[in-house]
């Protein structure tokens, strides 16, 4: 027997949870895959070259803002870059220009996560930084849709056409049945046959992403089921006051980027609050804002803005929610 | 759907390689090393000296105050030292050095195999008996059990509560206790139950040990007033304040005793080292220890005398691996890592746990991504990123307000956290920093 071992000796516990932020991320990739499975069906090579190029530059630009600028040690195999540029391109119309994508991705890492200090520190969901800037900047390029035409879609020269909401906003005093009349039956909204971003389309594949998420135990359903619950309610609370003038509330919620800010942007781990009741909350702000941005503002869809806002508040939220501490609620005796 | 506690708690692999091995008798070791200090409290003072001989069951060291506890020799032989040794804690502390000659028994002692059953004790002999017989909780936190037993003037006690559970992950020494002693146990558990004067108890065991649920069903199903409630798996379940969360619904204070809610929990091991100081006179100087570890040959439940060197009991479990990285003392959720392994078995040792060279390091630490499964994972409702983030920036003040003193070291969030932050090693910093603050308020 080794007699003169040296043994380590450190603080408890001595055993961890099978489990790393390289995991957690990489579940996230593969929750997103149906996702971009159904856009490239959809749109064709369009939707891989965005997603290649958008990928490629968010962790091109991570690699060398930490290596010349930052003088870090490069951590780009933690998987969030990757994220990041993955939800920059579900985020863009499928025929976006290589030029402005290289842009978004330029904005979104550089000034949504690193400026800030990189990976955690953020308050910001850089894909969505990176989006908004780019609606700014480039709001014809923006908001120029694609048809979806399966894989034979042409990047190039496609053939574009307005978003449901797009129709929705543009519609103006025309009644809602006239309007209804426009745009896909609820079938084909949930399918994914509509025009939009290269992620929002299928309700059925961001689902299947949800469910995958909760599987690998990702995120916990708080945040994307508050969400979508308010959207739904206070959507359909219009809608029962005055259903000429609104759209029903399933429209709303198949519709934009509702389900993909839901599952995949409002639960990003850095820019959502800590405690479940601050969850709660923020689902719920941020579903409000969605649909007042939608039927109140002067953009077709609110979702970005809506969980931009959201982020602002999470150092406030988590501030004033304290999770129930052990000894505070049954008293007895 | 089993009962458990409602908030946090983890699931780490069980890994309860011992739980089929029967309790074997370690035997005498060589020469044994008896701290003086064995439990929480004043330490003891001795009261041999060096040549002395001693018989097993002889006071060697004296309690000093009300939390304090008894220290016997638990061999026969000549005191070789009255001096210093490196305990379990990695500090050196005094100490008791006996050479090891025979095994003969305090006269006093009924070292026979029968089972007395029935006591005519009062209650307040009952605890004195406990008193002196130096038994303190088994399950590790090595709390005098005679001051556990006194109640204060005002306190109302309703239920005692048997701590079944054996959360911790590797460690079978209750489970073997449960089933092996379990008659001794029963009785050891109605002389507390008569030294408290109340009349409900309630054994709390995990649903992982099916055998000894049974087994102890059985034993209780002609006892009024006994009942064993199995347990949903999840840890820190063992701990006081979330095993009467799971059993009662009842909600121990911050920074209060389970007596505040008419509780007193023991431990499975506690009642039986309570039925052998009251029936048998047999003061605590030997108890059951779980050795074990993935890479070990024969995973063991020994009943060790108190003292014996760690090297003793890795021996007879089939001696050290070559890739052996770390050996801790207790669980791996919350035992302390031990620096070698001369150092003694102590009352409040459950288990010898050998890690092997590649499990015994933490994995590279990552920004924290702040993903909240800490917060969630918490069993006192705490926030233990916010708490770490307040000790590193030695805002101890903030440390304080958020509650940072109801953290009993689980170690559920460093366990949990994806980033490898070490959570619970700057927590501990700001509850040392914190404690000090609250005592020089006090002396104020």
């Amino acid at each position: 027997m080794a007699n003169n071992k040296v043994l380590t000796v450190s603080p408890s516990p001595h055993v961890f949870e099978n489990t790393s932020v390289r995991k957690l991320m990489y579940g996230v990739v593969i929750a997103l895959l149906p996702v971009l499975a159904w856009s490239v069906i959809s749109f064709g090579i369009g939707a891989i070259i965005v997603t290649l190029v958008s990928v490629l530059s968010c962790i091109g630009f991570e690699y060398l803002i930490q290596k010349f600028l930052l003088k870090q040690n490069p951590t780009v195999t933690d998987g969030s870059a990757l994220v990041t540029g993955l939800l920059l391109a579900f985020n863009v119309p499928a025929n976006l220009p290589v030029g402005i994508i290289i842009i978004g991705a330029l904005v979104s890492i550089g000034i949504g996560k690193m400026s800030f200090g990189g990976l955690g520190t953020n308050p910001f969901n850089p894909a969505l930084v990176g989006r908004v800037f780019l609606l700014i900047s480039f709001p014809v390029q923006m908001t120029s849709w694609p048809t979806p035409k399966g894989f034979n879609t042409n990047y190039v020269d496609a053939q574009t056409g307005a978003t449901p909401l797009g129709i929705l906003q543009e519609s103006g005093d025309t009644p809602m049945t006239k309007v209804m009349e426009q745009v896909p039956d609820y079938s084909e909204l949930f399918l994914g046959q509509m025009g939009g971003s290269l992620g929002e389309m299928s309700g059925i594949a961001l689902i299947i992403g949800f469910l995958l998420l909760l599987y690998f135990r990702v995120i916990s359903w708080h945040i994307p089921v508050s969400n979508v619950l308010t959207v739904g309610l206070f959507s359909g609370i219009l809608w029962l006051a005055d259903p000429t003038q609104y759209a029903d509330p399933l429209f709303h919620i198949l519709t934009g980027g509702v389900l993909l800010g839901a599952i995949f942007m409002a639960t990003d781990y850095v820019t959502s609050p800590m405690t479940t009741k601050a969850k709660w909350i923020y689902g719920v702000g941020i579903g409000l804002l969605t649909v007042i941005i939608r039927v109140f503002g002067s953009y077709p869809e609110g979702v970005s803005f809506a969980i931009l806002i959201m982020n602002a508040l999470v150092p406030i939220l988590n501030r004033y929610t304290k999770p129930g501490r052990f000894g505070e609620e049954v008293q007895y005796g | 759907m089993l009962q458990t506690f409602s908030k946090g708690g983890v699931h780490p692999p069980e890994n309860k390689f011992s739980a089929n091995k029967p309790i074997e008798n370690l035997g005498l070791p060589k020469q044994v090393s008896i701290p003086i200090a064995q439990h929480i409290g004043a330490p003891s003072k001795p009261v041999v000296k060096k040549k002395d001989k001693v018989k097993t069951g002889d006071i060697i060291a004296e309690s000093q105050g009300f939390v304090s506890s008894n220290i016997h020799s638990s061999v026969s032989g000549t005191v070789s030292k009255v001096g210093e040794i490196i305990d379990t804690t990695g500090f050196k502390k005094p100490a008791v050095i006996i050479d090891v000659e025979d095994d003969e028994w305090n006269d006093s002692i009924d070292t026979g195999s029968e089972i007395i059953r029935d006591c005519s004790l009062s209650s307040q002999e009952i605890v004195d008996k406990i008193l002196q017989g130096g038994i303190v909780g088994m399950g590790g936190a090595t709390f005098p059990s005679h001051v556990k037993l006194s109640v204060p003037e005002g306190k109302k006690i309703d239920t005692l509560v048997i701590n079944g559970v054996e959360c911790e992950p590797y460690l079978t020494s209750d489970h073997r206790v449960m089933l092996e002693r379990g008659e001794e146990m029963l009785v050891g558990i109605k002389l507390l139950k008569k030294a408290l004067g109340v009349n409900h108890v309630l054994i709390g065991i995990e649903h992982n040990k099916p055998d000894a649920i049974e087994h102890v069903s059985h034993l209780v199903s002609k006892e009024e007033n006994i009942e064993v409630y199995p347990l949903k798996v999840k840890y820190p379940q063992g701990g006081e304040k979330q095993l009467i969360k799971a059993l009662l619904n009842r909600e121990v204070p911050s920074g209060g005793l389970p007596l505040d809610v008419g509780v007193v929990v023991h431990n499975v091991g506690t009642s039986l080292a309570a039925y052998e100081a009251v029936q048998k006179n047999k003061p605590l100087v030997e108890r059951v220890v779980t050795v074990t570890g993935k890479s070990l040959s024969k995973p063991s439940n020994f009943l060790v005398r108190i003292g014996t060197p760690v090297r003793d009991l890795i021996e007879a479990a089939g001696g050290l691996p070559e890739d052996t990285g770390k050996v801790v003392g207790g669980g791996p959720m919350m035992g302390k890592a031990l620096s070698s392994l001369d150092v003694p078995v102590v009352k409040g040792t459950s288990g010898i746990l050998v890690i092997p060279e590649k499990d015994a390091y933490r994995d590279e630490e990552f920004n924290c991504i702040r993903c909240g499964k800490c917060v969630d994972v918490c069993p006192m409702g705490l926030e233990p990123y916010l708490l770490k983030q307040l000790a590193q920036l030695e805002r101890y003040e903030e440390c304080e307000d958020n509650a940072i003193m109801d953290c009993m070291e689980c170690g559920s969030c460093s366990f949990t956290c994806p980033a490898r932050v070490p959570l619970l090693d700057y927590i501990r910093l700001g509850k040392t920093n914190v404690n000090q603050i609250l005592r020089n308020r006090k002396d104020k």
